[in-house]
């Protein structure tokens, strides 16, 4: 038996994926399976699911209501989270580029601790750093006590600014929270490039503009791909930056899901809405990595 | 290198980029030793009670339902962690050294969770689990105290399940440059598979290992969302219990708890880093 085993290779591998390969199949495909079979369901007043087979839940979150009538409510909040997403997304990229580039290009003995310090800031909870936000931006918080004392310094009037709730707090809070996420990568692929391309580059005539639009973005791309796909794919599902920073004003297509478990109990309506979501994201991703090649570099993320 | 002439653009971005990333963490720090209770304006170094400016840092101490958070959050956080990495490593091993019937499934497989939104991971286990639980309870007509619910043991699993393609992932880098020849040597000159992965592969394989198990760490600490949803009453993690208090009203002792966070963090990542330049 164990002679066996020590010859027959394929079934060594087997064995070793086994267990990972389990523990995917029960806690990822099937409970995406009985979501999506749950979608189809109804509830019944006890907030208990009904399996039948029913298009109704779709129907509803694509505008069509019950009486025949046209409500675009929830096809607003999937287009809110989708801007907000792409939005995050980019601010990302051009707040993590230029820093990537400078840890990237600084000193080799201060690279590791430029990039410690990108990460520390991570090691707080997630949640409280979100809460920090709130402190900060609130009407009596941080940022206009300061503006106000600064203001008086100067003599000039001041009104404090009203940042918080808001949907432009929400956004904050989720360039904050996935900022590493794009640094991380982004460094990754930028220190793989020869220093020597850049001496080519600029022996060829090519000047520090040209050098980093034909030379150093391209080749950074797959830290730039690894990055977004690790930025929107969480942003776009997320329902805590809202709840905290947005108040009651911005619900995304997170909170939508996480209200119709919980509050409303209707976990039919919340399964449709969750696998729109997983489509959505899923047609995506895809798109993207097609159009711009696989982040190979989510790996060093 | 003449090309490490920097544009003072560039220099100035960086240190924006650094201020906006370190502002939260100083406002939470210093508003740990507020004087005022509601933690909105800073009135003041506190100084009260025995431990004066440390006040809040006491009282946390005294708060059981904190102390409960945080001995979950490190039991879910050890579990998975161990669990997670050693599967997850077993199942680079395979995919990247062995060929088998189902490999590009099992790899495709593999990244799904990486491009799945955490919701939806979560809304998924959190359906399944009620429906088994639902089933099992009234099928085997389970009185009210003996019925399964949701608790420490799933939240344990599905932290595992969102962790081990991290492990796999980061194990698999490792082993890219692996050179099979040093096995074969270890098998010529009488080694068995056993000694041969305790002595040689595993020392070459465990700088990624070690990698894969603090990303594990880290990401079962820090989760919210798939905690949120496959939690029940005893397991309460530290991010579930701060948001449960957003709801109410937050006292310094969050912050008290944050600062303490971020300097144990600290101190560990000292001590590895110290280790790792002795060697």
């Amino acid at each position: 038996m164990l002679q066996k085993l020590r010859e027959n290779r394929p079934l060594q591998g087997t064995l070793l994926m086994l267990p990972t390969l389990l523990v995917m199949v029960f806690l990822l495909v099937i409970p995406l399976l009985m979501t999506v079979v749950t979608s189809f369901g109804q509830r019944d007043p006890d907030g208990n699911v009904i399996y039948a087979f029913t298009l109704e839940n779709y129907w509803r979150l694509l505008g069509f209501t019950a009486d025949g009538g046209w409500d675009s409510l929830y096809l607003n909040i999937l287009l809110r989270s989708l801007t907000l997403a792409v939005q995050t997304t980019v601010l990302v990229i051009l707040m993590a580029y230029p820093l990537a580039y400078f840890i990237a290009r600084a000193a080799s003995k201060y690279r590791t601790l430029l990039l410690f310090l990108v990460l520390v800031p991570m090691w707080t909870n997630f949640v409280i750093r979100i809460y920090a936000w709130v402190m900060i931006l609130r009407s009596q918080g941080v940022l206009n006590s300061t503006l106000a004392m600064v203001a008086g310094l100067l003599h000039v009037p001041f009104q404090p600014l009203d940042m918080y709730p808001s949907q432009g707090a929400v956004l904050i809070g989720m360039v904050y929270e996935f900022l590493p996420f794009m640094i991380l990568p982004i460094f990754t692929s930028l220190e793989k490039i020869e220093p020597s391309l850049y001496e080519a580059s600029a022996d060829l005539g090519a000047n520090a503009w040209r050098t980093l639009l034909r030379v150093t973005i391209p080749l950074s791309m797959p830290g730039v791909v690894a990055g977004t796909i690790l930025t929107f794919v969480p942003v776009i599902g997320t329902f805590v930056v809202s709840d905290i920073l947005g108040g009651k004003q911005v619900i995304l297509v997170g909170n939508l899901v996480q209200r119709q478990f919980l509050d409303a109990r209707n976990p039919p309506f919340g399964s449709a809405a969750s696998v729109i979501l997983l489509v959505m994201t899923l047609a995506l991703t895809l798109y993207y990595t097609r159009r711009f090649g696989l982040g190979e570099e989510i790996a060093a993320g | 290198m003449n090309t490490s002439r920097r544009s003072p653009w560039l220099t100035l971005s960086a240190i924006l980029v650094y201020i906006f990333l370190y502002a939260p963490i100083v406002v939470l720090i210093v508003f740990s030793f507020n004087a005022s209770k509601t933690n909105i304006m800073f009135e003041g170094i506190v100084n009260k009670g025995p431990c004066g400016p440390f006040y809040w840092y006491c009282q946390l101490f005294q708060n059981q339902d904190a102390m409960d958070a945080t001995r979950n959050t490190l039991v879910i956080a050890f579990t998975s962690t161990i669990i997670s990495t050693i599967i997850g490593t077993a199942a680079a091993l395979a995919l990247q050294r062995y060929d088998f019937r189902g490999k590009d499934v099992s790899e495709t497989t593999m990244y799904f969770p990486i491009v799945t939104p955490e919701i939806v991971m979560g809304i998924g286990i959190l359906v399944l689990f009620s429906a088994v639980f639902g089933w099992i309870n009234t099928g085997l007509g389970l009185a009210p105290d003996q019925r399964l619910s949701m608790g420490l043991g799933t939240v344990i699993v599905s932290h595992i399940a969102f962790s081990v393609p991290f492990v796999t992932l980061v194990v698999r880098a490792r082993l890219h440059g692996f050179d099979n020849r040093v096995e074969e040597a270890a098998m010529d000159l009488g080694a068995n598979e056993l000694m041969t992965f305790a002595r040689v592969t595993f020392p070459l394989i465990a700088p990624g290992v070690l990698a894969g198990a603090m990303l594990a760490f880290t990401l079962s600490l820090d989760d919210f969302i798939i905690t949120f949803f496959t939690t029940g009453p005893g397991a309460t993690t530290l991010p579930i219990y701060v948001y449960g208090l957003l709801r109410r009203i937050v006292t310094p002792e969050v912050n008290a708890l944050s600062t303490i966070w971020i300097m144990v963090v600290l101190v560990a990542v000292g001590i590895s880093q110290w280790f790792q330049s002795r060697e």
